[in-house]
């Protein structure tokens, strides 16, 4: 299938005002200054300077660029990288620019679009507390919404707070003056904002409700118990099958789906089935292509793109482009460390570490060694209660090292869950230890938290 | 007096649907596995809000949301169960949220006034100022509850993440006053607090797995002999608590560096004004 636009998005420095251009060339002198003094890659740092000089930046910068917003507890880094190959080389969408680098707040976004000028389109992770803010600067096309559930309890709000302010974010994203003024092109956003949004998490559903227009997406719901009381009206959500839930006592239920993710294939409501071949692991992988596909349509629609028959862009178009994507930022990754391969995977929190587990079981290796390594420095969360909501009960019989800042919380986790463990200072010896009770060759997993798995990548 | 003779020791979270935000189910997890390892018969029962409470020996709540709080406060309420078995000589762990709603009252997230349960004689209000976050080491009370043969709690750690001021009334006791954190945050230093057999705190960790011998106070109390006098605390086979022990020294390394970084700092920033 070949693809042909209907319209053409340009973008340059042209579009943007005296103030703006100043603070791209601010935000580009931090950046440059910041890796040449070696802290960092500097793009936050420029971001912020950027966002200093010119507070309205990231709505300059996201003017006349498609923008795709991507948020939610989990899967947000994974989605948006999935996101980005579906929609990058296709003939008519135009160079994509995304944050891959996981800095998902407004300064990392600033310094994305600041640094790619040419960019058509723009895939943006958005912090879960962002939303409303990106929302009403950046007029998205489309917004994806994943999942919300506990996560850093100390630094990000309840998940009911979280929930009523995406509400309040999604009630009307309405055009801006800035998005349709300058380029006086077909301007899509007078469309409106598509949000594909995951019917089978009741606190996303409850908070896309009140959006324009919604496609729901059945991609299922790890973690039940951050939406056991009716996020309406205080009852409880009754699950009756994995693919529905209600309210026992008012009317709030499980929206009708345009598309469900049935093990390894995409199910769309007319009956048509679409395989999801993606070469990462995990059902919790499987559940981001089939949101990627139903936002990449709905984002190939609102740019007008169509077939060369004129049909509209499918799911199948979609899915066949993100087998290329075969790690994200190093998670999923397998590294070699004295002869044994070690799976590099991340998760932040109690749904990522569940669906890590899945993914455990799933491989079906009960003997592979685990190596588990928790941070709590500000970014991780400064509380570790948060492991007390693992199931690591799950891990019963497999070989177990905990490490970390905070590998003794980590331990007397796992003392009272009784699986047997080591403890060890540092994530790569305890590779090492690890491995030096193992067959020579043998795989293992490492499982670390935010910082944890930053640490370990850097230390090796 | 509650009996465990002949039926397991039940340890009852309550409400986890509502209540537990912060891993507080730690705490019926902490209990029970400590009865089983010394022998014990014991039985964990995750009671949710829809069904009658059950009859338990040892009751843990845990933190939550304000509207969860609402809800599980008036739901224990219409129950009743709570009450009876309290008076029965049932333990009660209340933490946050949870501490909160065994008090006389809390205010919602609109700062309306919500009935407690009454087990402890606890007034909560909104603070003022931010929202207290942190590690929170305290000393227990003179006065405080004591574990078996008459052992004083060691200072007591953990994680604290909470808006409400609590006020401790005459009908109960402070259970520790702070070092480092907020607790109650009513201006006296309190933390916690504790009437009977019903102790409450803002301590999340959880409180259990960082501070073992207040776990062991609350299942010596829950196995005390009938007719035992209040406070009478059940002999406890030992445990090797090596890694709650090398947790809990971190953890109070860590803190009291702080403190003392903070004091260096300070006297640093003193001398320079100099």
């Amino acid at each position: 299938m070949t693809i042909r636009p209907t319209t053409a998005s340009g973008f340059g420095s042209r579009t943007l005002g005296v103030r703006a251009q100043a603070a791209v060339a601010a935000a580009a002198t931090v950046n440059r200054l910041s890796r040449a003094l070696g802290r960092g890659s500097g793009t936050v740092a420029g971001g912020r300077v950027g966002l200093l000089v010119d507070p309205g930046l990231l709505r300059s910068l996201a003017v006349a660029r498609q923008v795709v917003l991507v948020s939610g507890t989990n899967g947000k880094t994974t989605t948006t990288r999935l996101l980005s190959a579906a929609l990058s080389g296709l003939d008519g969408m135009g160079a994509v620019v995304s944050n891959e680098t996981g800095a998902n707040m407004p300064a990392g976004h600033v310094a994305a679009l600041a640094g790619a000028p040419d960019a058509s389109v723009a895939v943006l992770e958005v912090d879960e507390g962002y939303l409303g803010r990106l929302v009403e600067e950046t007029s998205p096309e489309v917004i994806v919404l994943l999942n919300l559930s506990r996560d850093q309890l100390d630094r990000i709000a309840e998940v009911r707070m979280l929930v009523d302010r995406w509400r309040t974010a999604l009630g009307g994203p309405s055009p801006s003056p800035a998005g349709s003024s300058s380029t006086g092109s077909s301007a899509p956003r007078a469309a409106g904002t598509v949000v594909v949004a995951n019917a089978d998490d009741p606190m996303v559903a409850y908070a896309a409700a009140t959006a324009p227009e919604v496609r729901w997406v059945g991609a299922g719901q790890v973690w039940h118990d951050d939406a056991v009381g009716c996020p309406a009206c205080g009852g409880r959500i009754t699950r009756p099958s994995d693919a529905h839930w209600h309210c026992d006592r008012c009317d709030f239920a499980r929206p009708e789906v345009v598309a469900d993710v049935v093990a390894d294939e995409l199910v769309l409501a007319d009956g048509s089935r679409h395989p999801i071949r993606i070469a990462l692991p995990g059902q919790f992988n499987r559940a981001n292509a089939g949101m990627v596909a139903i936002a990449a349509v709905a984002l190939l629609e609102s740019a007008g793109v169509r077939a060369d028959d004129g049909g509209p862009p499918t799911v199948d178009l979609v899915l066949d482009r993100l087998a290329s994507v075969t790690e994200v930022a190093g998670r999923f990754s397998t590294v070699v460390r004295a002869g044994h391969p070690v799976r590099l995977l991340l998760a932040k929190n109690p749904a990522g570490w569940t669906a890590i587990f899945d993914l455990l079981e799933e491989t079906g290796d009960t003997s592979m060694p685990v190596v588990l390594s928790v941070n709590a420095r500000i970014a991780d969360g400064l509380d570790t209660s948060w492991l007390w909501d693992v199931p690591f009960e799950r891990l019963v019989g497999r070989p177990v090292v905990a490490t970390g800042d905070r590998r003794l919380d980590l331990a007397v986790r796992l003392r009272y869950a009784e699986v047997a463990h080591d403890v060890v200072d540092g994530p790569v010896a305890a590779l090492d230890h690890a491995g030096r009770a193992m067959v020579p060759g043998a795989s293992m997993e490492f499982l670390g938290n935010y910082t944890a798995f930053a640490d370990l990548r850097r230390a090796l | 007096m509650s009996s465990v003779v002949g039926r397991p020791l039940a340890i009852c979270v309550v409400y986890p649907d509502l209540l537990g935000t912060y891993g507080d189910g730690g705490n019926g997890v902490v209990l029970a596995k400590r009865a089983q390892w010394r022998g014990i018969d014991v039985e964990l029962l995750y009671a949710p809000s829809d069904r009658p409470l059950p009859e338990a020996d040892v009751y843990t709540i845990g933190g939550g949301e304000d509207g969860p709080q609402v809800r599980a406060a008036t739901t224990l309420i219409e129950d009743g169960t709570l009450v009876r078995r309290v008076a029965e000589g049932a333990v009660v762990l209340g933490v946050c949220a949870g501490f909160q709603l065994i008090g006389r009252s809390f205010p919602d997230s609109a700062d309306r006034v919500c009935d407690g349960v009454g087990l402890l004689d606890l007034t909560t209000r909104k603070g003022t100022g931010p929202r207290a976050v942190g590690e929170l080491v305290a000393t227990p009370a003179a006065d405080a509850p004591r574990g078996m043969h008459g052992v004083a709690l060691p200072r007591l750690t953990g994680f604290e993440n909470h808006g409400g001021v609590s006020i401790v009334g005459p009908g109960a006791r402070p259970l520790a006053t702070v070092e480092r954190g907020i607790g109650n945050g009513g201006g006296d230093g309190s933390e916690g607090a504790w009437s009977g057999r019903v102790l409450g705190t803002y301590l999340h960790g959880p409180v259990l797995a960082r501070n073992t011998a207040l776990a062991d106070l609350l299942l010596g109390w829950a196995l005390a002999p009938d007719g035992s006098a209040q406070g009478t605390v059940a002999e406890l086979e030992g445990l090797d608590d090596y890694e709650e022990l090398a947790l809990r020294s971190e953890r109070l390394e860590a803190v009291d560096a702080q403190v003392a970084g903070g004091w260096r700092s300070m006297v640093g920033r003193v001398r320079a004004r100099r």
